[in-house]
């Protein structure tokens, strides 16, 4: 394989007509080329996508409640319920591999009125009674202070955690922070630290506008009894909260007495399956990059495959000269095959090179001009080069195959009669 | 050293058969120096192909240096040639892209004989046919003349049983010719078996036996009073 004398005659033979070696190899180092920016184009595209999913947990639904819709054991339809503290228990002993159930409140969202006020200062914010695991499943940095723990759920403090909207809103620059108080519904709750989340979409603002409290002091101040407005509920790593989902709204009709069959009464949105979606978009991108990229990889191929059937063509009296001096077939046949695959890997390595240098181009033009929407650091990892390395051998053998196949198979009085 | 008992061969051409070689019967000893002649079409090539391991025979048997040669694959008989025999052709076949020396390193080459030892047994039958200067020339650097004796460096270099060699002077004028069958005779004395496909009445001459053919049989098989090519040279 490595023999110095095979190695010198595969170059004596690649550079005997220079123009038409370099003239297949484009083909192939076309091929690579185009497999690998499409490659790194589906890549960038799943990071954006991906950086707009932030490090939120996806492996989590949400699920609140609606009007019933089916009567059930004497209760009317059309029924308003609200989800209790106890369910939550419920779902815990019922439905196992479940990472977080954090029962949630809400004031305020989308459009409400004031309600929140610091000296002369007022806003609109959300207020959310939280467990402190929330921090968990909708990441957040804290930027001073602390979170909510659990003690401040068992003793009911009356503390909030804001976020940098908030303190924006309704505080003066550099005024402290920590320790002091807001009114919120006309409770008072003192402010135990400062939040900043990571976003990078249309939502970004809002999210730094939410107040996170405890959830009985929640529940106490505006109340709630033990009602529980929604819940956000996350599966284990390894299983999916898609195929728990149906379990979970059973467990909480049956303790809210609602028809088993009535679909409408609990909302949910399943988040993984959306995740998934979009992750199996990604897997469709890459098989489209794969195959396209493939496909003009193999009209390469055929190129390097049509060039040695011409080469071989040529050099047919030269292979019966050598049967005749007493070359085994299987010598000549591996001679063809490593000077296919040595052509092809090496166009290929420069389609690689080319494809690589391409990308950090494109990378320096993003870096310059700010972040593109839905795109981000178009890359492709080391994977991708060792499989399109791994491909180029594979068509290295494939182009080279059929013209060593017709090589040995010429019988060597036939070809010494070429003249 | 060669033994061919009632040798047939026939080559089919669409529905026609033509029966080239009718039952050849032919024996050489060692060191002989065999010319075979017959006008074209006499089956003269298709012999030596045979015994080239080049084709196969239909029937008859065919026995080299004691060694039955038939039912051959391809790696078998590639193997024997480069074991048993030389080839000299008369358009040469050299390897144009390799070097004079290179060229005769190949049969070596395919033995596995080691690169260092290739390479001075090149140069050691290089300068016994006179072209140790030229072992780094290229074929087209070389005349006709001295590419014929590359040639049959070549043939030498993997030290075969027989020598055979097809007009090898039907490419030169008669002074090369006479130059190239001086050689051969040489290397004739030196103990080597050589068949020489020919049918140049002389060069015939400067052989030790001549085979006759004519329609594929044997008409006249005679030993002869060689005549020198050192004479003419």
């Amino acid at each position: 394989m490595f023999s110095k004398d095979r190695w010198k005659e595969i170059l004596e033979v690649l550079s005997s007509n220079v123009f038409r070696t370099l003239a297949t190899s484009f083909g192939v180092g076309w091929g690579i080329f185009i497999l690998i920016i499409l490659l790194a184009a589906g890549k960038g595209l799943e990071n954006g996508i991906r950086a707009d999913f932030g490090d939120i947990a996806t492996n989590t639904m949400f699920m609140w409640s609606r009007n019933t819709t089916i009567p059930y054991k004497g209760l009317p339809k059309g029924r308003r319920f609200s989800f209790k503290l106890e369910d939550v228990q419920a779902i815990k002993d019922n439905v196992p591999n479940l990472r977080f159930i954090s029962p949630r409140n809400q004031l305020g969202g989308f459009g409400g009125g004031n309600n929140v006020v610091r000296g002369l200062k007022t806003g609109a914010f959300n207020v959310y009674g939280d467990y402190p695991q929330i921090i968990r499943q909708e990441p957040m940095t804290i930027t001073s202070g602390r979170f909510l723990n659990l003690n401040d759920i068992d003793d009911n403090r009356k503390i909030a955690v804001i976020g940098d909207g908030v303190k924006n809103e309704l505080y003066d620059k550099g005024e402290d922070v920590l320790g002091t108080y807001m009114k919120i519904q006309g409770v008072n709750f003192m402010v135990v630290g400062t939040y900043k989340k990571k976003s990078n979409d249309g939502d970004g603002e809002e999210g730094q506008k939410e107040i996170f409290v405890p959830f009985t002091a929640f529940s106490q101040a505006f109340n709630m009894s033990n009602d529980v407005g929604w819940m956000a509920i996350t599966a284990k790593d390894g299983s999916s909260i898609s195929n728990m989902k149906e379990k979970i709204v059973g467990v909480v009709k049956e303790k809210r007495k609602i028809h088993p069959d009535d679909k409408r009464a609990v909302g949910y949105f399943d988040l993984y399956e959306q995740f998934n979606r979009v992750e199996s978009l990604f897997g469709a991108l890459r098989w489209v990059a794969y195959f396209v990229g493939v496909l003009v990889l193999l009209s390469g191929i055929i190129g390097v495959s049509n060039i040695m059937l011409i080469v071989i063509k040529e050099r047919t009296k030269e292979i019966g000269i050598r049967r005749a001096l007493g070359e085994a077939p299987w010598s000549i046949k591996k001679q063809i095959l490593m000077e296919s695959i040595f052509l092809t890997i090496i166009s290929g390595m420069v389609g690689i090179i080319f494809g690589a240098a391409f990308i950090y181009g494109v990378n320096a033009v993003l870096d310059s001009v700010g972040p593109v929407d839905m795109f981000v650091n178009p890359s492709v990892s080391l994977g991708v080069v060792v499989s399109a390395l791994v491909i180029l051998i594979f068509s290295g053998l494939l182009a080279g195959f059929i013209p060593a196949q017709s090589a040995i198979k010429i019988r060597p009085i036939e070809a010494l009669r070429t003249e | 050293m060669i033994q061919i008992k009632d040798l047939h061969k026939s080559y089919k051409m669409g529905k026609n058969s033509l029966h080239v070689l009718k039952g050849i019967n032919f024996n050489v000893e060692e060191g002989e120096l065999v010319a075979i002649m017959g006008s074209s079409g006499s089956g003269k090539s298709t012999l030596l192909n045979i015994l080239g391991m080049l084709d196969e025979l239909d029937e008859g048997s065919y026995t080299l240096d004691g060694v039955p040669i038939k039912n051959l694959n391809e790696t078998k008989a590639a193997q024997y040639r480069n074991k048993f025999l030389g080839f000299v052709f008369q358009s040469f076949n050299l390897i144009n892209y390799k070097s004079a020396a290179e060229n005769v390193a190949l049969p070596l080459y395919y033995q596995k004989v080691p690169r260092k030892e290739r390479q001075e047994k090149a140069l050691k039958y290089l300068a016994q046919v006179g072209l140790k200067e030229w072992a780094n020339h290229l074929p087209s650097e070389l005349s006709g003349g001295q590419k014929q004796r590359v040639a049959i460096a070549r043939a030498m270099a993997a030290e075969p049983k027989v020598l055979l060699a097809d007009e090898p002077t039907g490419a030169l004028d008669s002074t090369t010719s006479y130059e190239v069958m001086d050689l051969i005779q040489k290397i004739n004395d030196q103990g080597n078996t050589i068949l020489i496909v020919t049918h140049e009445p002389d060069i015939a001459d400067m052989c030790k036996r001549i085979v006759h053919l004519k329609d594929g049989v044997i008409i006249e098989d005679k030993k002869i009073e060689q005549v020198r090519a050192a004479k003419y040279v």
